[in-house]
């Protein structure tokens, strides 16, 4: 848990970059840093690991002030991945993933059997990659690979700056589905920063949406989508924002609440799209017309209806354009 | 061509004993020189100030012309009775041989990545493992680099070594110049030239054989 208290930073050249920020990261929770370039989301985060001085206020890790901890130990206990994936040139894929468990004192075996298993995480061959050096993988394996360099020793919190912002976007959304995947497992308390609507929507549990270091809103993608505070918030997500929160629905719920159309045996040019697919995606897929029919299987290949342009726009309506505090004012 | 070889046959063993002078002359001062060089010029790097002020000195200092330079040695080092000999040139090359070594030396630690070393702090590396594990592997090319300069830099100026009675390959061109000697003035030269490029060669491959492979370009 991390706990935000009035937290303040003012530079040396006098820009105040963080305004009495407060808000509290619960236990395994993602919490994503949202808001324009500048506004302090970088500044806020390596406030946390003290890479950054804390002007004023506190940051709190499970009740401890974090000033009052040694800065090494902090940082050893908190993993960090940067956008740049900061990996060490002079150093091999499983020396650069080994780093903290070395500085921590591992036993070599418990070090190589780690790497085994976090190279497994993230699908990637531990003993083809381990002797090579970062500038020999793709951007993709590097990121990736400074993903699982943070979560090495197992840190109960992770920091994490625009970790796929370099990536391109078909790339970055493997990389998130992956990254969320991981996350159902290791339950890691997570900080993440991000400039991009549709990564935090994705991936966050809440936004902190800041502007000028201040905080605007603090909520679940889907109640900042639906219920913005304030002018700010409802411009920053901008006119489509439904079409956005699309993806915080699957079709799994579209099926619950209006069902889905009958299938045509008949038709030849058919694709299938799971029922756990989130219906952004879906509507895509459907505007491509990648196929004359899509029909909806569950997990085990059951098919359970198909799915059209139609009856998205109709979820859409009645879901979630019709709560009342999305209609346009005008 | 006949009296040439006739030449060389003489004086071998002499250009031989030459030579290894010279390079011990050189091979000590600059092992020295590394041993403060390098500690200082990672040092100035915490210190932006303090480096400018060492840089400037040790800039001027390259600009001393090496006959005065060697010159203003002997009355210093006569007050301890060392004023001519192996002492004062060495020192004299000593001095030469900072400028590149710290130079380089804190260029190329300043110049790693701030991202990398951002990496590195956050990991939870304390300075002198950051330094060891990630400043000093990734800056080292440019180090060698400097040290390689310095290296020629005192194979050269070495030779006035022999003014001040330090022997070396500059007793065969001062020896020339003073009996008109055309052949031990190019004997030595090229004797200076040849050890020059194999000093430099060597510490070429060294350069390259610890270069971290990905840095290398
Ligand atoms: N080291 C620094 N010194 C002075 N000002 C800084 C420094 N780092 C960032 N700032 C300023 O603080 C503000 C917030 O920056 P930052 O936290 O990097 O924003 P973001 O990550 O949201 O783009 C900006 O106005 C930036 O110019
Ligand atoms: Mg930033």
């Amino acid at each position: 848990m991390i706990t935000f208290d009035k937290t303040t930073k003012t530079y040396d050249g006098g820009v105040t970059a963080v305004k009495g920020v407060d808000f509290t990261v619960e236990k395994g929770e993602i919490v994503v840093l949202l808001g324009p370039s500048g506004c302090g989301k970088t500044t806020l985060l390596r406030m946390v690991n003290r890479l950054e001085s804390i002007s004023d206020g506190k940051i709190m890790i499970d009740g401890e002030d974090s000033m009052s901890l040694d800065s090494i130990e902090l940082r050893r206990k908190i993993g960090y991945v940067i956008q740049s994936n900061g990996l060490f040139p002079n150093m091999t894929i499983e020396e650069n993933v080994m780093i903290v468990p070395d500085l921590l004192g591992w036993s070599k075996k418990d070090k190589k059997e780690r790497f085994k298993k976090l190279m497994n995480m993230i699908s990637m061959d531990s003993e083809k990659f381990g002797k090579r050096y970062p500038h020999e993988l793709s951007g993709g394996q590097q990121q990736r690979i400074g993903v699982i360099r943070a979560l090495a020793a197992d840190p109960p919190v992770m920091l994490m700056d625009e970790p796929f912002g370099a990536l391109d976007p078909i790339i970055r959304e493997k990389i998130q589905d992956e990254f969320l995947q991981i996350q159902k497992e290791v339950k890691k308390t997570i900080l993440f920063v991000s400039h991009d609507i549709d990564e935090a929507i994705r991936m966050a549990d809440k936004i902190v949406l800041l502007r000028g270091g201040e905080l605007m809103q603090y909520d679940t993608p889907s109640e900042m989508l639906v219920r913005p505070k304030s002018e700010f918030v409802r411009e920053f997500f901008g006119k489509d924002r439904a079409i956005k929160s699309l993806s915080l629905h699957t079709i799994r719920e579209l099926q619950d609440i209006i069902g889905l159309a009958e299938f045509d045996e008949g038709i030849t040019d058919t694709i299938t799209i799971n029922v756990n697919h989130d219906l952004r995606n879906t509507l895509s897929m459907l505007l491509n017309q990648e196929a004359d029919q899509v029909i909806v299987v569950d997990d085990e290949g059951n098919k359970l209806g198909a799915i059209t342009i139609d009856i998205v726009q109709k979820y859409l309506h009645f879901e979630i354009k019709a709560k009342p505090t999305l209609v346009e004012k005008g | 061509m006949d009296k040439w070889l006739k030449f060389l046959e003489i004086n071998a063993p002499r250009i031989f004993d030459l030579t290894i002078e010279h390079a011990i002359l050189v091979g000590a001062a600059i092992l020295v020189a590394l041993l403060i060089g390098v500690p200082l010029g990672i040092y100035l790097t915490t210190n932006d100030y303090l480096a400018e002020t060492v840089l400037q000195i040790a800039s001027v200092m390259l600009t001393i012309p090496s006959i005065a330079l060697f010159g203003v040695m002997i009355p210093i080092f006569s007050i301890v009775n060392l004023g001519i000999g192996f002492v004062p040139a060495f020192v004299a090359l000593v001095l030469y041989a900072q400028l590149p070594i710290i130079r380089n030396t804190y260029t190329a630690i300043r110049n790693v990545d701030p991202e990398m070393r951002d990496a590195a702090i956050g990991l939870g590396m304390k300075p002198i493992q950051r330094l060891f594990r990630v400043e000093i592997p990734n800056a080292f090319p440019v180090i060698m680099a400097g040290i390689r300069t310095a290296v020629v830099i005192n194979i050269g100026i070495g030779v006035i070594a022999a003014y001040i009675g330090a022997g070396g390959l500059g007793v065969l061109i001062t020896q020339g110049i003073t009996r008109g000697d055309n052949y031990l003035i190019i004997t030595g030269s090229v004797a200076v030239a040849i050890l020059a490029m194999i000093a430099d060669g060597f510490l070429m491959w060294i350069q390259k054989r610890y270069t971290p492979k990905s840095i290398a370009n």
